[in-house]
């Protein structure tokens, strides 16, 4: 019985440490982007990175998913005729969920991961040990210029995605199924608020802090040589998928 | 300068560092030798404060650094310089950008002064147009001549060495052992080396300290290591030399 309640009960154990681990990373990355100096250079590299980098990979994923949400919701609606909403739904798809969160798991396929893999590396050849040894706090050198990054970035990725992914949409509802054009824009006007798509900037924000920690939360745990980088980085991947699915139903039902 | 009274140091349960006390000569290279896996890194890294003990105190110039923060433990770090074993260069950077980063976030120089004392580091360790290479392009003792390059560059008054020979020739070992003597005579600092090079270690020490089981068993000059009568110290020098022999 002991041992089954060990069984059970370990796993979560291991997860509570490793929460509370990753929020004390969190709160030390804060403390340390208060205090100079401020690494502009690195955020700014760092930013191009996450953001500049990651656009055509954006982009792409961005305008399919609007084109395949405006054929689904096509076939839905011409069941009972309410094609004219196509536009709005597409709209409101993107910018409320598919876009943020779309947005999110690129970026956390590219970008996250990479963080993982190149902290992972640097803490097994000891670059983390000689930052430390040159006085230079690898929080603030390595952890907090991503974060800031990816919680800067996130937000405009997930703009160009809302934007392709409403082309898309269009494209597939004018062009393609011949619904009025007046109609699609106006639906959108009339449904979508400004807030949907600040709403859905903010969770974007959320979801780039959640990868960026988690990204680099394994990476600096990472042990065990080349070996461990690879398993780091796919634990790294998932944790933070897993967390951005489970955060989003969390900040929709809170949003609105 | 450098002292640890009473450290001890447990992984996973398993004693590395048991009640070790060790003191360390200002001025001097001290060699520590031990076998591998025997908690040689584990003590250098508490001599830099990059692993805390269990107990006991690491007193560097009388301050207890086991008791620092981050902040205070960064300004301590400053009068250290250190070689890893596999010299740790950030592989993103230039050989000139390695060197050159302990002078870019510690001093106000320009990048022209910058230059001038990255180019002349370099020289000092036996270095010449390599300013523009990788890491990746450079060979093992290569990478360990920047690696002290590296750690010299701003004077420090202690310069910690893990393991500076593990994976050269023996031609690349004499040739780092000798950069080593050189350095410490010119610089006058506080050299601390572990290793378990015996040959290595008899030409290039002061002062060795023997550690085994997690506790130092002897210090002594060269000459009185060698002429210990300590069975565990035969034994680990006459290995060592056969081994030496043998390559």
């Amino acid at each position: 019985m002991i041992r089954l309640l060990e069984f059970v009960g370990r796993p979560f154990i291991v997860a509570v440490e490793e929460s509370g681990r990753i929020i004390l990373l969190l709160i030390s990355a804060i403390t340390w982007m208060l205090r100079p100096p401020f690494r502009l250079r690195i955020i700014f590299k760092q930013m191009e990175f996450v953001g500049v980098n990651s656009i055509f990979v954006v982009l792409i994923t961005g305008v399919f998913t609007g084109m395949v949400f405006a054929l689904q919701s096509y076939y839905g609606f011409k069941m009972f005729g309410g094609e004219s909403l196509v536009g709005a739904t597409v709209a409101l798809g993107v910018t409320r969920e598919l876009g943020p969160v779309f947005t999110a798991l690129m970026v956390t396929g590219r970008v996250g991961s990479a963080m993982t893999a190149e902290l992972g590396t640097m803490k097994v050849t000891e670059q983390i040990d000689a930052l430390h040894s040159m006085s230079v706090n690898p929080i603030q050198y390595l952890v907090m210029p991503r974060i800031v990054a990816a919680i800067l970035m996130l937000p405009v990725l997930t703009i160009v995605s809302d934007f392709v992914g409403i082309l898309g949409g269009y494209f597939v509802g004018v062009e393609l199924l011949k619904i009025n054009s007046g109609i699609f824009v106006a639906k959108i006007v009339e449904f979508v608020d400004l807030e949907d798509i600040f709403n859905g900037l903010i969770k974007a924000a959320c979801f780039g802090l959640i990868l960026s920690l988690i990204g680099c939360y394994k990476g600096i745990r990472t042990t065990g040589g080349a070996e461990g980088v690879g398993k780091a980085t796919t634990q790294s991947v998932v944790l933070s998928s897993v967390t951005i699915f489970i955060s989003d139903y969390f900040l929709t039902s809170f949003m609105f | 300068m450098i002292e640890l009274i009473k450290v001890c140091k447990s992984f996973k349960g398993q004693k590395v560092l048991d009640n070790l006390d060790l003191k360390i000569e200002p001025e001097k290279i001290t060699v520590i030798i031990g076998r591998s896996g025997g908690g040689k890194s584990v003590l250098l890294k508490h001599i830099m404060g990059l692993i805390k003990p269990d107990s006991g105190q690491v007193l560097v110039n009388g301050i207890d650094i086991s008791k620092l923060n981050d902040k205070e433990l960064n300004e301590v770090r400053k009068i250290f310089g250190m070689l890893f074993q596999d010299a740790a260069l950030f592989d993103s950077m230039t050989v000139g950008e390695n060197v050159a980063f302990p002078l870019k976030e510690h001093t106000k120089l320009s990048k022209k002064e910058i230059d001038k004392v990255v180019e002349e580091k370099l020289l000092k360790v036996g270095l010449k147009n390599v300013t523009h290479k990788m890491p990746s392009e450079l060979s093992g003792g290569m990478r360990k001549r920047v690696g002290l390059a590296r750690a010299i560059a701003l004077n420090p008054k202690i310069v910690l060495f893990d393991e500076p020979t593990t994976g050269l020739d023996p031609i690349m070992c004499e040739s780092i052992d000798d950069l080593i003597i050189n350095t410490q005579r010119h610089t006058n600092a506080t050299f601390v080396v572990i290793s378990h090079d015996i040959g290595s270690t008899f030409k290039i020490a002061h002062k060795v300290a023997v550690l085994y089981e997690g506790k130092i068993i002897k210090t002594g000059t060269p000459e009185e290591i060698r002429s210990s009568n300590n069975p565990v110290i035969k034994r680990f020098i006459s290995r060592e030399t056969e081994k030496a022999c043998q390559t």
